[in-house]
């Protein structure tokens, strides 16, 4: 070991490569890239504010769960029944919103339904949590658990058959209005995305979710109550997939039952694309966000150039698996030993 | 001597078929270096995580000023002005040296937000490296990307800046070079002179007679002897330690 002698310059150039060195960067490059990419091979069709404007819609649901999806990866953990828990609450908020009117429902019973589904998600959450922390189930196998009653209760509850009967003044506003040009959906999910980015990125609770998940002995050996802090971040996880379901609702007008079983995969893309490490203590929420646009950004450029949907999964495949590459490389040649 | 200010009697703790502890004593005075030795496996880890609180004991007692205490968790020991540099260091890999230094006790502003005051936490960390002479040629780079010698550092400079009365070291000066390893020993001599009781654990005999007050000698999960430094050998201490000499019996 060294004695280096820290002069000032060495501190002073020390903050470039600490920008170069960042993960965020890179990605927000690829991303700038395969945009231009498909901005000039079709400038007529992608590069429109229609165009824009879909690929961000798309792109908002998946949002609010990978965001959610972050703070678990970020302490190591994983939540796969996002996807389950989004149709379960989407699921009862239609259930209240029919029995208080359905298309015809006021603002009131919209509220109640609303609160309802994002209730059940925190239950989800809340359950994930206490059976990781307390149970002491591993997370892979405790949210595959929930992922499967989840959707088996939501089936049981709708008799398996999608609820259709949406109240009007949802759908058209949250789900398909606009303000100033910017859809509803896009609105509420990158608010959500600031909120907790910066929750993340700035307070005690997020430095204790880096920190559990860099080394969860050491940060118990100092005092962070590591159970209570797990739960409160499944909890986390569940109440944005309870958000999710009813933003789903509004969009789609129906509880889209059998169309969310690859959510959870998805999510865990945008957040591993997005810089953040399976094996925890790494990963920001501004990261997500890009990590969330590229498979959507990609997709929607492959579709505009006419290629086959099959190729679509195959391409977004290959991008996770290069992208975790390429971030592997860099972080070997960063470490020391 | 006079009262000892930290006592550890009868200790017993077992993980599933070893007998880490048995009936193991302790005894720590008011601004000493207190040097715990034994074998690979003789216990002192084990004993040191109990008196720290990260750690049940089976059975025993431990005393504070000669009250028992009870340490159901690390923070009750950290309350106490009680502070541990772990044998695995246990710090957050991927925060950066400050983050650790202050990791389950950030400052933070706007109370109810609680958003992490990074400026306090930056310059107190770097006073505190300064005072012990630590230089560390990145501050912002996560743990992880340091030398073993320098999470070292980090570790010990952690315990230092917050104890107010013991400092348990397990090994600090294992993974260290010689000029490190001489400001750790400095150091702990400046942490005793500040009133702060050091137990210091070593397998460096010659280190442990430099430093060090007092030594007491664990085997098998019991003391089996104390030295005072200033008149014992590392042959005395060697076996002590190999099972030449129990001075406590099988009591
Ligand atoms: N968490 C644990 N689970 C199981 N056995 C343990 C655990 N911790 C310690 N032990 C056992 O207890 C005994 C004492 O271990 P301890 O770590 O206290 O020894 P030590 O004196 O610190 O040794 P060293 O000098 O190698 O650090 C050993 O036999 C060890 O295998
Ligand atoms: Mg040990």
């Amino acid at each position: 070991m060294t004695t280096t002698a820290v002069s000032e310059e060495t501190t002073e150039t020390g903050r470039i490569p600490a920008l170069l060195r960042s993960n965020t960067v890179w990605t927000l490059a690829v991303l700038v890239a395969l945009f231009a990419l498909f901005a000039v091979l079709k400038p007529a069709e992608f590069a429109t504010t229609f165009n824009i404007r879909n690929v961000a819609t798309d792109s908002a649901i998946l949002l609010v769960l990978a965001v959610g999806m972050t703070f678990v990866i970020v302490t190591a953990g994983i939540d796969l029944s996002v996807g389950s828990v989004l149709v379960f609450s989407g699921v009862v908020a239609a259930k209240t919103m029919v029995a208080l009117g359905g298309t015809t429902a006021g603002w009131g019973g919209i509220a109640l339904g609303a609160l309802a589904g994002m209730g059940s998600g925190l239950g989800w959450g809340l359950v994930n949590g206490l059976l990781v922390t307390k149970a002491r189930i591993p997370p892979l196998i405790a949210t595959l658990g929930s992922l499967g009653v989840a959707l088996g209760l939501a089936q049981v509850i709708t008799g398996g058959s999608d609820v259709n009967r949406i109240p009007a003044k949802l759908a058209n506003a949250i789900g398909y209005g606009l303000v100033a040009g910017v859809p509803w959906l896009v609105i509420i999910a990158v608010l959500i995305a600031v909120v907790f980015g910066l929750l993340l990125a700035l307070t005690r609770f997020g430095r204790h979710t880096y920190a559990i998940g860099s080394n969860a002995e050491a940060a118990r050996r100092v005092g962070i109550k590591v159970d209570r802090h797990l739960i409160k971040v499944y909890a986390l996880s569940g109440l944005l997939s309870g958000v999710a379901g009813v933003l789903s609702l509004a969009h789609y007008t129906t509880t889209t039952i059998a169309s969310h079983t690859s959510d959870n995969l998805s999510a865990i893309a945008a957040v591993v694309i997005g810089g953040a490490s399976l094996f925890g203590g790494v990963g920001t929420v501004a990261g997500t966000v890009i990590g969330v646009l590229i498979p959507g950004v990609l997709r929607n450029g492959l579709i505009i150039l006419g290629a086959q949907r099959f190729w679509l999964d195959v391409a977004v495949g290959a991008v996770l698996v290069v992208a975790v590459f390429f971030d592997q490389l860099r972080r070997r040649a960063r470490e020391r030993r | 001597m006079t009262e000892p200010l930290l006592e550890a009697r009868g200790v017993t703790r077992r993980f599933g078929h070893v007998q880490a502890l048995r009936g193991a004593a302790f005894t720590a005075y008011a601004g000493e270096v207190v040097a715990l030795i034994g074998d690979n496996g003789a216990g002192k880890s084990t004993l040191v995580k109990t008196l720290a609180g990260a750690l049940r004991p089976d059975g025993g007692e431990i005393l504070l000023d000669g009250r028992p205490v009870h340490l159901t968790d690390p923070v009750d020991a950290q309350r106490l002005g009680i502070e541990t540099v772990y044998q695995d260091l246990a710090l957050a890999h991927d925060l950066d040296a400050a983050a650790n230094l202050f990791l389950g006790r950030e400052p933070t502003r706007f109370s109810f937000l609680h958003v992490l005051d990074r400026g306090v936490m930056q310059r107190r960390a770097a006073e505190a490296f300064d005072e012990l002479g630590i230089r560390l040629p990145d501050m912002s780079a996560p743990v992880r990307q340091l030398s073993g010698g320098q999470r070292q550092c980090v570790a010990v400079a952690r315990a230092v800046a917050w104890a107010s009365r013991v400092v348990f070291m397990d090994e600090p000066t294992a993974a260290l070079g010689v000029v490190q390893r001489k400001q750790v020993l400095d150091l702990i001599r400046r942490v005793r002179d500040r009133g702060v009781t050091v137990v210091l654990i070593s397998h460096n005999m010659p280190e442990v007679l430099a430093v060090a007050d007092r030594v007491e000698v664990l085997r098998l999960g019991r003391r089996v002897a104390r030295f005072t430094a200033a008149d014992t050998s590392v042959e005395q201490l060697v076996s002590a330690m190999t099972g030449g000499l129990d001075q406590e019996g099988a009591a």
